[in-house]
């Protein structure tokens, strides 16, 4: 337990240092009046030509990108699509590319963006529907293919007096936590270049979601997985270009969880508490 | 018989590894040569075959790039296009551009080898 708290202050000591550099960059940026915002319209149902729209946008301060969008549809032109929901980067729906960099719209400050210009595109690799709305369809399905769910054929769910427990230790739970953070909002996916070129490709939130539970002691589903993700389209074609975590809004590293995935399936991989605890900070 | 891709990668990064050592051995060899100019004379080149264990290494340098070149190719190419006759097609292909390499350079080596 006290490794446990341990670690957590840890973290929180790294966020703070991480919160307070990123306050001190963006000082001189957060005095901006106002910023113009370009944004991808076109509608792929209608055939319409892709054309960049531009509107200016009063700042204040800790603005999100998300906000200025939604001044937008609201007094300039509500004719602008966007998928949003929460707002606080939990449900993974206004992913975007903002300034080229797959983004949450909600969880970018403009203070946090240079110049006064910011532009927003729809995700790559995803097929458009219209202004900064993508089809997320093939992506899921690459997630469902993974089975991302815990199944276990001793779980006694039939009985309800008699409910089975099982039982993890906090190492176990190591193994996969950081995993379970995704809420598939789909900016891996988008920054992946293999992707890019193969759709058959699950991509590194399917990949991620294997191992999490692949890693998952309560699960036993793990071969059905593996051979998912052994295919001529699979786990071998990632290139390791490490774009995937570098975009992850919510810390997770798809790109180590396909490597250890990959060093299972070889089996030689036996050491994610040494691994994990490479990336605990010190 | 079908491998699972997992097979195919270990033989991948086995004769990749295997391949940087042999080649590394040939450099080495050809390095301590004293010769090392005259080397390509057609004498010094048969006098090369007649050596067995020399013979061997250049049919495993032959035999491990072979296979570790053309499976590059049938993952770069893959993922050109996704459609099963184009996945088959190169699968063949480069199954058959292997063997054949193999057979052509085994036979140069034997050929040299019986040259008196």
């Amino acid at each position: 337990m006290n490794q446990i708290i341990k670690k957590i202050r840890m973290l929180e000591k790294k966020n703070n240092q991480k919160d307070m550099t990123k306050i001190n960059n963006t000082k001189a940026e957060t005095s901006r009046q106002m910023v113009v915002l370009n944004v991808y319209r076109a509608n792929t149902h209608r055939n319409d030509l892709p054309r960049v729209e531009k509107f200016q946008i009063p700042v204040q301060r800790w603005m999100t990108v998300l906000d200025a969008l939604l001044f937008a549809k609201s007094y300039l032109d509500s004719s602008i699509a966007i998928r949003y929901s929460c707002r606080m980067a939990s449900c993974g729906s206004c992913g975007m590319k903002i300034n080229g960099v797959p983004k949450l719209a909600c969880y970018t400050k403009i203070s946090e963006l240079q110049g006064n210009t910011i532009t927003c595109e729809p995700l790559s690799n995803f097929p458009h529907i219209r202004d900064l709305v993508t089809d997320f369809s093939q992506f899921f399905e690459h997630h469902k293919e993974m089975a991302p769910f815990i199944h276990n054929n001793n779980a006694d769910i039939k009985d309800e007096n008699k409910l089975s427990e099982f039982k993890q230790t906090p190492q176990d739970v190591d193994n996969y936590l950081q995993f379970s953070y995704c809420i598939k909002c789909g900016l891996c996916y988008s920054a992946c270049p293999t992707v890019a070129t193969d759709t058959k490709f699950p991509g590194p939130q399917a990949l991620s979601q294997a191992y999490r539970y692949y890693a998952d002691t309560r699960d036993d589903l793990s071969n059905r997985r593996l051979n998912a993700v052994d295919g001529k389209h699979g786990i071998w074609r990632c290139h390791f270009a490490g774009s995937c975590s570098k975009v992850c809004p919510k810390g997770v590293d798809p790109a180590l969880g396909i490597q250890l995935l990959r060093g299972h399936i070889m089996g030689y991989s036996r050491n994610e508490n040494k691994i994990a605890k490479l990336r605990d900070p010190t | 018989m079908m491998f699972k891709e997992s097979q195919i990668m270990k033989i991948h990064y086995t004769t990749g590894l295997a391949a940087l050592f042999v080649v590394a051995v040939h450099i080495i060899v050809r390095l301590m040569t004293p010769s090392f100019s005259l080397s390509l004379l057609y004498e010094n080149v048969i006098n090369n075959y007649h050596n067995i264990p020399y013979s061997i290494l250049l049919e495993s340098i032959l035999i491990l790039i072979a296979i570790h070149g053309f499976n590059g190719l049938r993952i770069i190419l893959l993922e050109l296009r996704q459609n099963k006759p184009w996945e088959d097609g190169i699968t063949i292909f480069t199954i058959a551009a292997t063997i054949s390499i193999i057979a052509y350079g085994t036979r140069t080596i034997l050929v040299a080898n019986w040259l008196g």
